[in-house]
């Protein structure tokens, strides 16, 4: 299988904070990839240099074989198409009802037909399990739960490859936090979808995630499956894993 | 109910402290008192506790500072405490006894330095705002298909339109004020009506665009500052971002190119309604018929002043809307800086435009425009 990232030596610091050195990490076509740690580890911090939100101070990080060292602005404006983030707020426009959050994107990138985006807009709703009706709340008037399905509607829109995940289950409610997990999975075999996520949720890093990279101490602590972990000395991967996985 | 006491006895060079009933929360500011005013001559203190009932944290802490402060001055302090559960608590204050690392306080000079460190590294962001801005417009005027007209429109609305009232009220006041105080004095040498003179002049050149200006500062600056800090807070502007849009194509160039297309027709309306209070005050007060006054405006008043009005507009809307917009991309993650940074934003919009009025000023009268 093809890599889909790769990060290599990454160094970040924040002034004169260290929060990564030397954090290395792979990830695969088409597995859900989720980095988990302690808070304050720099799991969004990564995440949100993958999607070119934040720099690092050195080492490579390369997203569907472009590295992000001095990328032209054409290359990145390109991999931004190729993939969706959802924000752990949703973050969706809040001038804009959910349709228009939606048909945003393939309005300005694509020259499709009005007719063809109500289409694909409406779609996309349907696929995240919003009714038809909600499509045109806005983002005040919904709440957390239909925030984070639009915000996934409005990832999809342009048919992304690689989707990225900022805590998908977090300020849910149970059910629906089940709920999202069960449609995250149906996604990934729907659409091939490359999935990197970042979650505290265990049920939902059980159910979901194929492969997981634990960041402590500025480093992978450890990465692969999740079967074998709770042989890992880390003390965090200890107390999160020890006594939940029996 | 039993009343809570302390009750100081002092037997045999050994003061005994007796607490009664509560030591809480409640309790220890009156036993503070009540030993701040008692002086213990004694070189053994006993702390006893056998008939309270109740003692929480803050009181377990209280009667471990006690020992302490006693401790320093060679006092020698001791506990009777029967019951298992107090002794339990003051065991567990005394073992979360954390002393917080006093942070020093920074010298004056170091404490100016900082200051116009922070200055410089303010100054410093802000010029790489400009720098950017200026890069994006070139890339972004390189057809003009890229031109963002639906949001230069709204814009224009919200900051043009929406404005009109308030500018036009604002700009006729100020006309009638001036007419009517410079009336006063003209009267007194019977030379009305100069007033005409005056009044367009200053109008025109000066008092219009500034006014307005500063209108507009307070109403678009402001609420260009919070509505990109509140949509930096919401991780809009990094969703924005990591789909391809720059903010500075969709957010930043719509307010700057709209607030510079409508602050010069503000003004013009702002001459228009000055000149109308003028014409009120010198009509009802200078009996100068209207057609008297446009005929004298016309005669006396060249089409410059009027234009170099007319002129600082763009610059002055190019300033608010770069700093409002500057100061919202500033906001942190926490709704303080939305507050602060709008204040700072109106602040900084006038300072600035009255900054760039008299450079203009100068430059104009060097050059006898």
């Amino acid at each position: 299988m093809k890599n889909i990232i790769e990060v290599r030596e990454l160094r970040t610091l924040f002034d004169n904070r260290v929060i990564h050195d030397g954090l290395n990490l792979t990830i695969k076509e088409g597995e859900i990839y989720g980095l988990l740690g302690p808070s304050g580890c720099g799991k969004t911090t990564l995440l949100r240099e993958m999607v070119m939100l934040e720099h690092y101070a050195s080492g490579e990080i390369k997203v569907l074989g472009k590295s992000l060292n001095n990328i032209s602005t054409d290359n990145a404006q390109e991999l931004r198409k190729a993939w969706g983030v959802l924000f752990q707020a949703g973050a969706l426009f809040s001038s804009l009802n959910l349709y228009e959050n939606v048909a945003l994107p393939l309005e300005e990138y694509t020259t499709l037909s009005k007719k063809m985006i109500d289409e694909i807009v409406r779609f996309k709703i349907h696929l995240v399990g919003l009714k038809p009706n909600d499509a045109f709340l806005y983002p005040s008037q919904i709440s957390g739960g239909m925030k984070k399905k639009a915000a996934l509607a409005r990832a999809l829109a342009m048919d992304p490859k690689l989707l990225f995940l900022d805590e998908p289950t977090s300020g849910l409610d149970p059910v629906s936090a089940r709920e999202f997990d069960k449609l995250i999975l149906n996604l990934r075999s729907f659409l091939d979808l490359t999935i990197v996520m970042v979650s505290h949720d265990l049920r939902s890093i059980y159910d979901t995630l194929d492969r997981v990279a634990i960041i402590d101490n500025k480093k992978i602590a450890y990465e692969g499956s999740l079967e074998n972990i709770h042989l890992q000395k880390s003390e965090f991967i200890q107390t999160f894993f020890g006594q939940s996985y029996e | 109910m039993k009343k809570s006491s302390l009750n100081i006895i002092t037997k045999d060079g050994v003061t005994f402290l007796e607490f009664s009933n509560k030591v809480t929360l409640y309790e220890i500011a009156n036993y503070e008192k009540r030993l701040e005013t008692t002086s213990i001559t004694s070189k053994k203190v006993q702390i006893s506790l056998d008939n309270v009932i109740y003692l929480d944290t803050a009181g377990a802490l209280f009667l471990q500072t006690i020992k302490r402060e006693l401790s320093l001055k060679d006092i020698e302090v001791s506990f009777e405490v029967q019951k298992e559960e107090f002794q339990k608590m003051l065991q567990l204050v005394k073992q979360e006894e954390v002393l917080f690392s006093q942070t020093k306080k920074d010298s004056f000079l170091v404490q100016t330095g900082e200051l116009f460190y922070n200055y410089y590294i303010g100054f410093i962001s802000f010029l790489s705002f400009i720098g950017k801005l200026f890069a994006t417009k070139l890339h972004y005027l390189k057809s003009w298909k890229n031109v963002r007209y639906k949001e230069i429109a709204f814009e224009i609305n919200e900051n043009g339109v929406k404005a009109f009232y308030i500018v036009a009220l604002t700009s006729f006041l100020i006309g009638l004020v001036v007419a009517y105080q410079s009336a006063y004095q003209l009267k007194m040498y019977g030379a009305n009506i100069f007033v005409v003179d005056m009044l367009s002049i200053s109008m025109f050149r000066e008092l219009a665009p500034l006014m307005t200006a500063i209108v507009i500062a307070g109403r678009s600056g402001s609420a260009f500052t919070a509505q990109i800090g509140a949509m930096k807070i919401t991780e809009e502007l990094d969703a924005m971002k990591t789909m391809g849009f720059d903010p500075y194509v969709f957010l930043v160039m719509p307010r700057i190119i709209a607030l510079m297309i409508v602050l010069p027709i503000l003004i013009f309306f702002a001459d228009m309604m000055g000149i109308l209070g003028g014409i009120f005050v010198a009509n009802l007060d200078l009996k100068i018929t209207p057609q008297l006054f446009i005929e004298r405006l016309n005669e006396v008043v060249a089409a410059k002043h009027f234009l170099v009005g007319l002129l600082k507009g763009p610059f002055f809307a190019f300033l608010i809307a770069s700093i409002g917009i500057y100061r919202g991309l500033m906001v942190k993650d926490d709704t303080q800086s939305i507050g602060l940074n709008t204040t700072k934003s109106v602040v900084e919009a006038i300072f600035a435009v009255i900054i760039c009025d008299a450079i203009f000023s100068i430059m104009f009268t060097n050059l006898g425009i």
